[in-house]
């Protein structure tokens, strides 16, 4: 078959694309220059340019204890959620168990069972467990919403993963940990940091079951735009919205242009 | 034999649910030998070699390595060295760091490991290319930084799993001249899995046959080809032609006339072997041929290829295909269709059981 494509189809192609490109992201991106303006409403495009939302975001204790928990929370569950989801894909795909396709298929629920459904389900339980309201119980819940999201990116770094390196290194004398850490790990470690940086998204921007876990001693981020946008018209969201942005790419440009590269000079096997 | 054997193999077995894959082997492994596995895909040879290493538990039996059991022992404990068909280096690591592994896990320091890395790498050829990736190198290459990283710590034993299985025939042959001069510097005891009896033939002291889970001879690639024990070996060593019969009353009868061969076998069907160098060919009548040669048949001539150092005919006889080697200089004017009398002395016919 001819794959080739006639120039004139490439360039209309071209168009279609960036339009496309352009309708999904530029409502996005109009965060930052609404970020920056100077008046008290959400006028685009700005009459004049300021810095008094930043001001306003990070002098204002509510904004910033919800950006603080928010960035303990992600972490840690960027962290729980890493670990076990790869300890959970390794175990599912080296299981000679038949339930092992059961487990993979309960582990990835979370992403089927509407968030709003969990929400309530969590709620009710959390309010005679006392966890309402706490990190621990934010953790809770955001782990098990991101954990599919890993077992997902390690599994796919695991089917390019030779097994008969392992059997080297044990001829070569090393113990089971120690392939696992000097083998293992570097290999999968693609997917793994992917598994970090989803799951830590997935925590940092989760709005919908952290409405029945914030009370008023603990905020998100999220929340706090959320109960901002939907009560005053007060610009300092456009700031923490830019913030939350400028953070998500910031993770995933990360992984993207450091993680992708590092990894494919190393790898990137010869025809065999 | 009256050397200590460094490895004993006593009734070693392995089964799968439904399959036994290794069945009941018993092997000595002399110091220093070379000594190869051959046999057609699934007749165990590879299943033994991972027993050997630890890769797989064995059903029953038992390895004593310099007399010590061998076969509680877990893999990275054993201290044998393994090289894999396809490669298995690492790929995140540079020929070094691949190289230096197996020294790191036995705690050598840094200057002993560099050391004996680049002794290694010069006795592999592959002094320059120490900070190259694997996926930098040619299948070639890398199955070289795979051999340097599987000796370095020199280890007693070291086994290999069709490691030249993945290369093309010329890089093949030349990495099996470097196998022997590896193998005469090194010294210890080399243990090769192959498919590919020529490849057996050149590189190994002796040569395993394995034949469905069992060893069925075992000897040195002459003994082997000269004196084959069962019609499996004689087949899969070296070229043969095969002419099937019956004994009865201990003679060997095929297509109605009586052959006679080296080797006794008790009645029933049996085959006579014989190699494409001992066979004559002739006209019908025979005429050209000594009055010596009784055990003849006559057949016809399927196929004439020129091999260089004389013609080789396939015949298609009633008892059995015919390849015949015949030197230049007693070539006859035959052509494709020609009937023919393919002729042999008894004395170079084997009589086996079929």
């Amino acid at each position: 078959m001819n794959s080739e494509v006639r120039p004139g189809t490439k360039v209309v192609l071209g168009i279609i694309t960036a339009f496309i490109a352009v309708w999904l992201i530029a409502p996005m991106f109009i965060v930052f220059p609404l970020s920056f303006t100077d008046d008290a409403s959400f006028q685009f495009p700005p009459r004049a340019w300021s810095t008094r939302w930043y001001e306003s975001f990070f002098t204002n204790p509510q904004w910033t204890d919800a950006l603080r928990n928010s960035a303990i929370i992600g972490t840690l569950v960027a962290i729980i959620a890493a670990t076990l989801g790869t300890i959970t894909a390794l175990a599912i795909n080296r299981s000679k168990s038949r339930l092992s396709g059961t487990v993979q298929a309960i582990m990835l629920t979370p992403l089927i069972i509407p968030p709003i459904i969990a929400g309530a389900g969590i709620y009710t339980f959390f309010l005679k467990t006392d966890l309402v309201g706490t990190i621990f119980g934010f953790v809770l819940v955001h782990v098990t919403l991101a954990l599919p999201l890993v077992v997902i990116a390690v599994n796919a770094s695991l089917s390019g993963y030779d097994r008969s390196l392992e059997l080297a290194a044990a001829s070569l004398g090393a113990g089971r940990l120690t392939t696992f850490v000097t083998v293992t790990v570097p290999l999968i470690l693609p997917g793994i940091l992917a598994g970090v940086v989803f799951a830590f998204v997935t925590s940092f921007d989760e709005v919908i079951v952290a409405q029945f876990m914030v009370s008023p001693a603990l905020q998100t981020l999220p929340m706090m735009m959320y109960t901002s946008v939907t009560r005053t018209t007060d610009p300092t969201i456009a700031a923490a919205a830019a913030l939350v942005l400028g953070a998500v790419l910031l993770a995933f440009g990360l992984y993207q242009f450091v993680v992708v590269p590092l990894t494919r000079r190393s790898r990137g096997r010869t025809s065999v | 034999m009256t050397k200590e054997a460094i490895l004993d193999l006593q009734g070693l077995s392995k089964s799968y649910d439904d399959s036994i894959a290794v069945d009941n082997i018993d092997l000595s492994i002399l110091p220093g030998e070379f000594l190869t596995f051959l046999g057609p895909s699934g007749s165990g040879k590879t299943t033994t070699l991972n027993l050997i290493a630890g890769f797989v538990e064995p059903t029953a039996g038992s390895m004593l390595l310099n007399g010590a059991p061998l076969e509680k022992m877990p893999a990275h404990e054993r201290n044998l060295g393994v090289v894999f068909q396809h490669y298995a280096l690492f790929p995140h690591m540079t020929v070094t760091d691949n190289v230096a592994y197996p020294l790191k896990q036995r705690k050598f320091t840094a200057a002993k490991r560099a050391e004996a890395v680049r002794d290694v790498l010069k006795m592999v050829r592959l002094e320059k290319y120490a900070s190259r990736y694997p996926a930098q190198l040619s299948g070639g290459q890398q199955q070289r930084v795979a051999l340097a990283r599987a000796i370095v710590y020199r280890p007693p034993i070291l086994l290999m799993d069709e490691p030249l299985g993945a290369l093309d025939k010329k890089l093949r042959e030349w990495l099996q001249m470097e196998l022997r001069r590896i193998h005469r510097e090194l010294g210890s005891t080399f243990i090769y899995v192959t498919h590919d009896q020529e490849e057996a033939l050149t590189l190994s002291d002796r040569i395993a046959v394995f034949n469905e889970g069992r060893i069925e001879q075992i000897g040195t690639g002459k003994e082997l080809y000269d004196e084959p024990n069962t019609l499996f070996v004689g087949k899969f060593i070296g070229e043969s032609s095969v002419f099937e019969g019956s004994m009865t009353d201990g003679r060997f009868h095929a297509g109605g006339k009586e052959y006679w061969g080296s080797g006794t076998v008790r009645d029933g069907p049996a085959a006579l072997l014989v190699r494409p160098e001992k066979l004559s060919i002739s006209d019908e009548a025979g005429s050209t041929l000594p009055e010596d040669l009784t055990n003849w048949v006559i057949g016809e001539i399927e196929d004439i290829v020129f091999v260089g150092s004389g013609m080789k005919y396939t015949v298609n006889t009633a008892i059995g295909g015919a390849v015949a080697h015949v030197p230049a200089e007693r070539a006859v004017d035959t052509h494709i269709g020609d009937h023919v009398r393919v002729a042999w002395h008894p004395q170079d016919a084997k009589l086996l059981p079929a």
